[in-house]
């Protein structure tokens, strides 16, 4: 009989533990339906690269150029004019209102400049409160207003030309060539949906035996702090699992995200990110004295971890020091991971940094949580 | 060997001193009340001697284990109930208590359970979760998952706080049932009815030791001399014998006043000389009890602390 370890005694804590997750109906169908719920919800809600926004145009005269630069404009996609007018206040109105996100002005010598073969302009004013709504929108613009005109005037012959004697910039959208905001997002999610249930509820589930009094009972027989932690880690490891499936499985059959990398490589990721997650719970249990305390930690290290880890904003858009901080938070390594894997194919070798930095924080939560579990027995 | 044998045990947290040097024989066998008042230390020295907090100072041996180096093999031959209910409330009786088998690692658990579900009389409401049961029943079932893996040492912390007077005579009928059978018990309680059911008591307040022995020798020992004064309008009898000299307590027991004193002569002349003078007043000697007992020890503890 080994003092230390016992495997009977593991699954004493095992067993309690699954009929407790069984009897509390809620808890257990918001752990399956939350995940699903919410990647329906957020995937196809949050897109990166909006279009069809509402767009005012400001035209005098309604001549063919000006018609020509309508149509050139609707077909990139992002604009869609709603309104049609000539005056410059009525467009004013529009845009501080928030109805319009863009207002084209076509001058009323437009036309004239043109056929005189001076240098024509556009305005276009766009609502930049958000910078990322406009940004693509106006990459667009340039190329696209040039090639309308000389079309329009019947030199695409000219227009060869002229390209083939200008410098040449080859763009090559690689791994998510259209630019389909799901295939960024629906892998992140897993990793946010993942980080908010596990160290949730395990955070939780410890803090319920303490303040139910269960712990002092536990300690008092012979259970070791060691599978008193691993009873509570494995349940919500198996519980994490199921989320992975149902996620990853929704990713391919909704939202047809490509899985390019090794599925193998992947789920190795997943389990090491998740038991980092689990023991993170853990270890706010261990300072949390109520339930409530436990909750009001996680949700501390929640939005951070969201908002620093690339999740939401572009990692590399931050200013350094708060990608370090970014980097001590498990979510990032774990976003690097998996977009590498799944959009990039990228082998093992290729992210190996991250799944050892990954492993470092299952070391050092696990140690740090054992550490005070053995420290609250006095 | 004796079951428990602790000296100088001392337990603070932070700088509040919680056991102060206490030290505590018990025998094979033995049924020991522990008395004393709120926050005196109860529960902190029973936690101390199951292994569930180190002693800051003092040695002590548990079963013949040292308390400090052989906690789990303490853990594993001891018996715990703590004061408040701490089972699974979402686990059936029978699901406790093959929770509790299968940390004992007792095989086959089954029919551990059975047996004793059968011994405490819990098998008719086996299925039924632990949350909805009354404290009667949660008490016997927190009894049922303490000796289920038959420990040497029981030590129970208030088991019957809040519990219907039959459920407690029951209980107290199954505690002696099992000392018969060589079982040690160490009992915490505030009912003076179940001190007097224990082969000794320990009374501890502020942290310290203050008496330990049989019932009759605690009472003794305490030197106190105790007259029962009759009178009308015991209210105000009180009020007034109260402020006598050598009076040290004055307390209605339904139409009569137990008036108590460590100086026996004194408080006779007083109350003779108060009820001399009064018409339908009286006095004669009675029995010092227990309460009485404990009423002054803790009147004398915190004179100590002040």
């Amino acid at each position: 009989m080994n003092a230390a370890f016992s495997l009977a005694r593991l699954a004493a804590l095992l067993i309690k533990e699954f009929i407790q997750m069984r009897r509390d109906r809620i808890t257990f169908t918001m752990m399956l339906g939350v995940p699903l719920a919410q990647l329906l919800l957020f995937g196809y809600a949050i897109n990166s690269d909006p279009k069809q926004l509402p767009a005012a145009l400001v035209a005098v005269s309604q001549d063919h150029y000006t018609r020509a630069m309508v149509s050139a404009l609707e077909t990139t996609g992002y604009y869609r004019f709603d309104h049609v007018t000539a005056s410059a206040a009525e467009a004013e109105a529009l845009i501080a209102s928030g109805q319009v996100v863009f207002v084209v002005t076509i001058p009323s010598d437009f036309a004239r400049r043109v056929d005189r073969g001076d240098s024509p302009q556009i305005l276009i004013e766009a609502d930049a409160t958000d910078p990322s709504v406009a940004s693509g929108a106006i990459s667009t613009l340039g190329t696209v207003a040039n090639q309308a005109l000389l079309r329009e005037r019947g030199m695409q012959a000219a227009a060869a030309q002229d390209a083939s004697s200008r410098l040449e910039v080859v763009v090559h959208r690689r791994y998510n060539p259209e630019g389909v905001s799901q295939y960024n997002i629906v892998p992140g999610l897993l990793g946010v949906i993942l980080q908010m249930t596990m160290v949730m509820m395990t955070s939780i589930a410890l803090t319920r035996e303490i303040e139910r009094g269960t712990m002092e009972n536990l300690l008092a027989m012979p259970a070791s702090p060691f599978e008193i932690m691993l009873g509570k880690v494995l349940p919500y490891l198996a519980v994490g699992s199921v989320q992975v499936i149902v996620v990853l499985s929704a990713a391919k059959l909704l939202f047809d995200v490509p899985f390019v990398g090794s599925i193998a490589l992947l789920l190795a990721a997943v389990l090491i990110f998740v038991l980092a997650l689990v023991l993170l719970g853990y270890f706010i249990s261990t300072i949390a004295r109520t339930q409530m305390q436990a909750l009001q930690l996680t949700f501390f290290f929640f939005l951070p971890s969201i908002m620093l880890s690339g999740f939401m904003f572009p990692f590399r858009g931050m200013p350094l020091w708060a990608q370090w901080i970014g980097e001590f938070f498990p979510l990032t390594h774990f976003l690097r991971v998996i977009r590498a894997v799944m959009l990039k194919g990228a082998n093992t070798h290729e992210v190996t940094t991250e799944i050892v930095v990954l492993c470092l924080f299952v070391l050092a939560y696990g140690g740090v949580a054992l550490a005070r579990f053995r420290r609250t027995l006095d | 060997m004796n079951a428990i044998e602790v000296s100088g045990l001392v337990k603070r947290f932070g700088d509040k001193t919680v056991v102060d040097h206490v030290s505590m024989t018990v025998g094979e066998g033995e049924i020991v009340g522990f008395l004393g008042p709120n926050g005196s230390g109860k529960t902190t020295t029973i936690r101390l001697m199951c292994g569930l907090l180190t002693p800051d100072e003092g040695e002590g041996r548990v079963l013949g284990f040292d308390l400090r180096t052989n906690a789990l093999k303490i853990k594993r031959e001891v018996g715990y109930m703590t004061q408040k209910f701490s089972f699974y409330e979402d686990l059936t009786i029978a699901e406790n208590l093959a929770f509790v088998a299968r940390l004992y690692q007792l095989d086959p658990v089954g029919e551990h359970v059975d047996r004793t579900l059968d011994e405490l009389g819990l098998g008719s409401r086996r299925d039924q979760l632990a949350g909805t049961l009354s404290g009667g029943w949660k008490q016997r079932l927190a009894l049922a998952a303490c000796i289920m893996h038959r420990p040497k040492l029981l030590l129970l912390d208030e088991p019957t706080a809040g519990v219907d007077p039959k459920a407690r005579r029951d209980f107290w009928d199954e505690i002696h049932r099992l000392a018969a059978n060589g079982l040690t018990v160490l009992v915490s309680t505030h009912y003076m009815d179940e001190a007097e059911r224990c082969h000794r008591i320990s009374y501890i307040a502020y942290g310290k030791m203050l008496a330990t022995g049989t019932v009759d020798e605690v009472v003794s020992d305490a030197g106190l001399t105790t007259f029962v004064v009759r009178g009308e309008d015991l209210h105000k009898l009180a009020e007034q014998i109260s402020a006598l000299p050598g009076v040290e307590q004055a307390a209605p027991f339904g139409t009569t006043l137990h008036v108590v004193g460590s100086d026996a002569a004194l408080l006779e002349k007083s109350l003779a000389e108060y009820t001399g003078g009064r018409k339908g007043v009286s006095f004669e000697r009675g029995e010092t009890s227990l309460e009485d007992v404990f009423i002054q020890f803790m009147s004398g503890a915190r004179d100590n602390m002040q």
